[in-house]
């Protein structure tokens, strides 16, 4: 599994890619292929705040739903509209085109908690 | 492991709703929650889920693996869509090994059958076979399933995984003089081999003078090391005699049957036999693009179908009537259990419908249990629900008040309390080009 060493990591598989009080999140390459087939992805609506770990966003394959929590509290900048038509590039490119959405996190000290890549693979078994 | 442990950590008969979802993750270790898997267990306990004798072939082909009415079973190999894909193009095939097979013998055994079943059995010659209901004495649904006449005194029923102990609890409560009934599930496997180019493989297997059983037929065959010698002329003896025929040739009894809507045949033979016709048949069909397929594919080529699911569209709380399944209800029979209600029911009019629907635009999948709504008033709930492999959009079957809505008229579907737009449709919801 692609477990990139420049991101951090959720134990719910979501990566984190963090630059300052702003982070970009999707799920990771292990998440997809577990899920597989991602048919429909349910957005935060942009300018949303939550609470984290509230549920965020909703990546559905064709056996299930699954939710998608907020590593941190804070306030949707950005979501990538891109998955609209293509949910299936959450697949295909989950660290790159398959991002879902960017948050402007209201407390820093909520993101210490996450793991490096070397934590993340270990979590994995690799 | 997010999908397969979530499945691994679910025992209930019933979709996991959100008052379960704590434990599930905390199972999982992680928080990107399944909210509705599509797949019901089955009757499971805290028991350990069985194994069929295919097991170390599925994990071998890299199977996610889920628990599945009492059993550990393959839900995928590679990707629900490419195995159901490959079911309406090319050849599937499945384990269906965890299946139940009752057996029932004696000179009353068809009249005895005939009480307890919806469909009528004295129309079934020696070697055919039939879809019928097992019901409670409401008419509610235990089980649907297939009943073959073997032989003039012998019948097989083969029935769902999850119902194997309760139909033959059931059956045997109420059983006639003179009529011995079997539980022989243990001792024997099945395959569903599926799809456009089942009868390539069938020829593959058997010899290019060799035929296919005709449409709900069945008969006896027999696969060996050098070209099969076929065995057409032999009649159905039963499964009681399906063990090797010889040291170096496989019985199997095999029927034109299936529950994806696609020609093909379901394959039962002696447990022992499974790795051997598996790897054979793969290997057979390997040029014909076949596919090992799991779960996930059964379940979506079934819902295209509109075939219902026990367990889903199908249980105790409902009647074949209000299932949609009246064809399979013989109500000329003079008794069956479950006939005087259902002859009420036919009278007054079933209360629900199981009724197929598109989802219409952009938005999610439909999953089990998910409301519906006509005119903002609550008419149903959904039972079975997908994005379609073969349509590109959401299908579904839900019950929902009668009269139901025309085909083509709209309804919608509240999916995590946002309404989305469906239309009502017809049976099957695809249909082949």
């Amino acid at each position: 599994m692609n477990v990139p060493e420049d991101l951090l990591y959720t134990e719910s598989h979501e990566w984190i890619r963090r630059d300052g009080d702003t982070i970009r999140v999707g799920i990771t390459d292990h998440a997809q292929a577990e899920l597989t087939d991602v048919v429909y992805v349910e957005l935060p609506k942009v300018g949303a705040s939550h609470d984290v770990k509230s549920t965020i966003a909703v990546v559905e394959s064709v056996k299930a739903a699954s939710d998608i929590y907020a590593p941190a509290k804070g306030t949707v900048l950005e979501v990538n509209k891109s998955l609209e038509s293509d949910p299936a590039l959450i697949n295909t490119d989950p660290y790159g085109e398959g991002w879902i959405y960017v948050l402007k996190v209201d407390d820093a000290s909520q993101l210490e908690g996450l793991k490096d890549a070397a934590a993340y693979s270990a979590s994995l078994g690799q | 492991m997010i999908a397969s442990s979530k499945f691994a950590s679910a025992k209930s008969d019933h979709a996991q709703t959100r008052d379960d979802r704590a434990s599930r993750s905390s199972t999982a270790g992680g928080t990107i929650d399944t909210v509705s898997p599509t797949f019901r267990l089955g009757a499971v306990s805290d028991e350990a889920e069985k194994k069929t004798p295919l097991y170390d072939e599925h994990v071998r082909l890299g199977a996610k693996v889920i628990p599945f009415g009492g059993w550990l079973m393959p839900v995928q190999y590679t990707s629900i869509r490419e195995e159901h894909l490959a079911v309406r193009s090319a050849v599937g095939v499945f384990d269906i090994s965890h299946m139940g097979e009752l057996v029932a013998t004696g000179a009353q055994a068809g009249e005895w059958l005939n009480t307890m079943l919806t469909n009528n059995i004295a129309k079934l010659d020696v070697g055919t076979g039939q879809y019928t209901f097992l019901l409670n004495d409401d008419a509610g649904i235990i089980d649907d399933l297939i009943v073959y006449r073997l032989e003039e005194q012998k019948y097989l029923l083969v029935v769902n995984a999850s119902r194997i102990e309760e139909d033959f609890a059931w059956l045997q409560s109420h059983l006639a003089r003179d009529v011995q009934l079997e539980n022989e599930s243990d001792r024997y496997a099945g395959l569903a081999i599926q799809g456009p180019r089942v009868g390539e493989l069938f020829q593959a297997l058997f010899g290019d003078s060799v035929e296919m059983p005709a449409r709900n037929h069945i008969a006896r065959f027999s696969l060996g090391d050098d070209k099969m010698g076929a065995r057409k002329d032999v009649p159905p003896e039963g499964l009681a005699t399906a063990s090797p025929v010889s040291g170096s040739s496989v019985a199997l009894l095999i029927a034109r049957t299936g529950y994806t809507g696609e020609d093909g045949i379901e394959v039962f033979f002696a447990a022992e036999d499974a790795t051997r016709v598996w790897q054979e048949i793969l290997a057979k069909g390997d040029s014909l693009g076949i596919h090992p397929c799991g779960l996930g594919a059964r379940d979506t080529l079934r819902l295209e179908m509109c075939y219902p699911l026990n367990g889903s569209d199908l249980s105790p709380a409902h009647n074949p009537l209000e299932a949609g399944l009246g064809f399979f209800v013989d109500l000329t029979k003079s008794k069956f259990t479950g006939r005087d209600k259902l002859i009420r029911v036919k009278e007054d009019g079933a209360a629900h419908r199981l009724t197929p629907f598109k989802m219409v635009g952009k938005g999610p999948p439909p999953r089990p249990h998910y409301r519906v709504f006509r005119d903002g008033n609550d008419i149903g709930e959904v039972t079975s629900g997908t994005l379609s492999p073969s349509l590109g959009y959401g299908v579904g079957m839900a019950y929902l008040a009668t009269p139901v809505p025309k085909a083509g008229e709209e309804i919608e579907i509240e999916v995590r309390g946002q309404k989305f737009p469906a239309v009502i449709e017809k049976k099957p919801l695809y249909k082949k080009s």
